[in-house]
């Protein structure tokens, strides 16, 4: 099959350096090279098929409907060979201590702020500090017990985080599904190389959920929390729920008694919970406290959480530190926490509440990515390049008027990874979201979830915006070379 | 269990059932307007069946083998198509529940009916199309009974099927009984005999029938044996057995159990070639009916709404 749009070496590509394989990849190319056009597309619309049989969807809210799209898949994976990856999973379980330590600290003792390191303001003015966890200790001193991270590798190969999710990062069933193809669609690569298993995300997440059971007991019930058949997660909670063996519930399905514990409506009666992984968002979480007129959460959720009863993952106002300008400390948080140096950096970023660096970007608002700092997904991003006047002007007032809601990023050059397209293969741009899990112990899924933008030349990668996803290999020596 | 997802494998279990009988009931109709000069009045009579007239004449006014069709397969209300949708939704939103398969063979089910809803519209692709379905519908029958545990969650979609199975079974009867003693048609009365036998055929009982009843197949043997043949799957009295059984196994199952056992006695104690002959079998299928009703809001008050707990 004929590989174009390899002509300038202006893009890290992720498979081929200068026409050729990278070192280990060599299998995978011929692989590719040898393929007649035909006989790739069909195993794509095998892969196809399997996406559509197994139902394997997300909702896109789009013309005041919600559709359930298939999840667009390309069949040609992302490689990144074991060793670099030992390093980025360390970096990775870094981050998360460090975040952990940062989100406990902020709500009891806040002796980064006294210490100076990290401004009082930037606290006082997050979307998603929340008063009402002042004090709370949850157990491990853990808050975000699942974490997904961005991360990019730019032109000259650095690999960067974009970004740390930490209130509902979602995408792992997709990294699950997107292996379960590729071993079906292309068997004989996995005989030649030898690539991390990933399957085990479900056990692990279960056991870091029963970690954290108020009651310590052999099976603590377990449930997950979704907001239900719209939100467009759904596949994966239904997922997880059934690869974990717990209950997916609804806000509808749980009560919280007078004795401040909670409890699920069962045909048996009500039955005690222990841990809820909730993939519903804080303010959506208990009408008692936060938004009155939700009808996705429990009364009395937060009262439970708070004695005591009931363990939440992750823990509510953990979302303090997925906050953009939060983001800009965590290298600071790593050394004063853990008194270590940062592992992976950061994309390097321009604070606008700092005069400074606000002056560069108001004067350099072409060449940057302008994030608004409590949005996720996307949403509110003003990539300097593409944008019109109009917005740019928008922009800068917006800025202006609330500098401590914005950060700054050069453009990054996202790495390629060959994709078919037509009767060719091209490179796409890409990301990888890796999971990160703390309780007692830290975990990290082999890979992660590789997004990928099918537009040519595009870099945004988001599904809601023809982004695609695939499989992400991690691969150990060829087998022939052991 | 869940409440709220033990309801969605009842419904499950319903729905799935009708979408396989009504493509019987589809299928034998067609078969049996091959064989009748006059066959106009046995497609009326599948939406009587439905017992969504309404539905029926707000998209058409004529009862007429092609509306019947269109309506049965892919209309708003009764089709095969919505129930099949209806099955998908609560599979797709209890999918955590049932064996990873059992949703696929749903899933595909669904989009072969999407893929196909010409097929059945003209007397050629129908047959295929229909048998395709029955199949279908076969395999996940047998699909859960073969590889899903008997767990609440199988029990309750099995209730539901049975629930649903007994009710078809008398809606089809009545059907049956109610056009030979149509004074407006006498001229079926000459057909007497294909039509109980179609009758039987569209439950799939034929053969069953002939093995269990001596006598040639006459409308007073036939409804004995739909309705209380203690071995045939489809008959009533044999469906509500398993019904009882399946609440047996689940908890705090008083209120349905005495249901149950209501209709079952019924059932049981009737002498359904008597009141065949005299004409009350109407009436007494509609007792049947109501009994039916009944179970279902017991086992909807019982285990789906909410009511032990007053924070719930």
């Amino acid at each position: 099959m004929q590989i174009l749009g390899y002509g300038n070496n202006k893009t890290y590509d992720e498979l081929f350096s200068s026409g050729k394989a990278r070192s280990g990849l060599g299998e995978l190319s011929k692989f590719l090279k040898s393929k007649t056009p035909a006989e790739l597309n069909a195993l794509r619309h095998d892969a196809d098929l399997t996406i559509k049989s197994l139902g394997i969807s997300f909702t896109v809210y789009s013309q005041g409907q919600n559709i359930d799209r298939a999840w667009p898949f390309d069949i040609i994976p992302r490689t990144i060979m074991r060793k670099e990856w030992d390093h980025i999973e360390k970096g990775l379980v870094q981050r998360l201590r460090a975040l952990n330590a940062f989100i406990d600290d902020v709500y009891n003792d806040r002796k980064i702020i006294k210490d100076k390191v990290i401004p009082e303001e930037l606290l006082e003015t997050s979307k998603n500090y929340r008063e009402i966890c002042e004090g709370m200790k949850p157990a491990h001193g853990v808050w975000a017990h699942v974490c997904g991270s961005d991360i990019i590798r730019d032109s000259d190969g650095t690999v960067y985080v974009l970004e740390d999710n930490l209130r509902v990062p979602s995408g792992v069933s997709y990294m699950l599904e997107n292996r379960n193809i590729s071993k079906k669609v292309l068997p004989e690569l996995f005989e030649k190389y030898s690539i991390l298993p990933m399957d085990n995300y479900p056990a692990q997440l279960l056991d870091t959920l029963s970690s954290i059971s108020p009651r310590p007991k052999d099976l603590p019930e377990v449930v997950v929390l979704t907001p239900g058949i719209f939100n467009s997660a759904y596949f994966e909670h239904s997922f997880l729920a059934q690869r974990m063996g717990a209950e997916l519930v609804e806000g509808q399905d749980l009560v919280v008694g007078d004795d401040d514990c909670v409890y699920m409506k069962t045909v048996e009666g009500l039955s005690r919970v222990d841990v809820i992984y909730r993939r519903v968002d804080d303010l959506f979480l208990d009408p008692e406290v936060f938004n009155k007129d939700s009808i996705l959460g429990v009364k009395g959720l937060m009262r439970a959480w708070k004695n005591g009863n009931v363990a939440i993952a992750n823990a509510p106002g953990a979302g303090v530190a997925d906050d953009k300008v939060v983001y800009t400390y965590v290298p600071a948080m790593i050394k004063y926490y853990l008194g270590e140096d940062p592992i992976l950096p950061n994309v390097p970023s321009y604070m606008c509440s700092d005069k400074q660096q606000m002056k560069h970007v108001l004067a350099n608002m072409e060449n940057l990515v302008v994030k608004p700092a409590d949005e996720s997904g996307g949403y509110g991003m003003y990539i300097g390049p593409t944008e019109t006047k109009r917005r740019t002007a928008e922009m800068r007032r917006q800025i202006k008027a609330n500098p401590r809601n914005f950060i700054a990023q050069p453009i990054i050059n996202l790495s390629t990874v060959p994709t078919l397209s037509g009767n060719a293969i091209e490179p796409r741009h890409v990301d990888l979201r890796p999971f990160i899990l703390q309780s007692d112990r830290s975990f990290v899924t082999a890979g992660g979830l590789t997004r990928v933008a099918l537009v040519k030349g595009s870099l945004i990668v988001n599904s809601s915006q023809g982004g695609g996803s695939k499989d992400t290999w991690i691969i150990d020596l060829p087998r022939s070379a052991r | 269990m869940l409440s709220r997802v033990a309801e969605r494998m009842f419904w499950i279990g319903r729905y799935m059932e009708r979408v396989e009988s009504t493509a019987l009931l589809l299928r034998v109709n067609t078969n049996l307007a091959l064989d009748l000069p006059n066959s106009e009045h046995v497609w009326a009579s599948l939406i009587d069946i439905t017992g969504d007239e309404e539905n029926f004449h707000k998209t058409y006014q004529l009862e007429n083998e092609q509306n019947v069709v269109k309506f049965l397969t892919q209309g708003e209300t009764s089709s095969i198509r919505t129930a099949l949708k209806n099955a998908r939704e609560n599979a797709r939103t209890s999918r955590e529940i049932m064996p990873r398969e059992a949703w696929e063979k749903i899933n595909k089910l669904h989009h072969f009916v999407e893929n196909n809803l010409k097929k059945p519209l003209k007397r050629e692709g129908r047959d295929a199309f229909l048998g395709e379905v029955i199949g279908r519908c076969h395999e996940f029958t047998g699909y859960l009974a073969g590889c899903m545990s008997v767990t609440q969650a199988f029990n309750f979609m099995k209730l539901g099927r049975k629930l649903e199975r007994a009710d078809m079974t008398t809606r089809i009867l009545d059907i049956g009984c109610y056009n030979l003693n149509d004074p407006k048609h006498t001229e079926l009365a000459d057909y007497e005999g294909l039509l109980w036998t179609s009758l039987l055929m569209s439950v799939s009982g034929h053969e069953m029938y002939r093995q269990h009843v001596d006598d040639h197949v006459n409308g007073e043997s036939v409804a004995d044996f739909l309705l209380r043949n203690e071995h045939f799957p489809r008959s009533v009295d044999f469906c509500l057995d398993e019904v009882f059984e399946c609440c047996e196994q689940l908890p705090l199952s008083d209120e349905p159990q005495r249901a149950t056992n209501l209709a079952q006695r019924r059932i049981k104690n009737s002498n359904v070639i008597d009141l065949f002959c005299s004409g009350e079998l109407h009436w007494f299928i509609d007792e049947v009916q109501l009994d039916l009703a009944r179970i279902h809001h017991q086992v909807e008050t019982t285990w789906f709404t909410y009511r032990n707990h007053p924070a719930a």
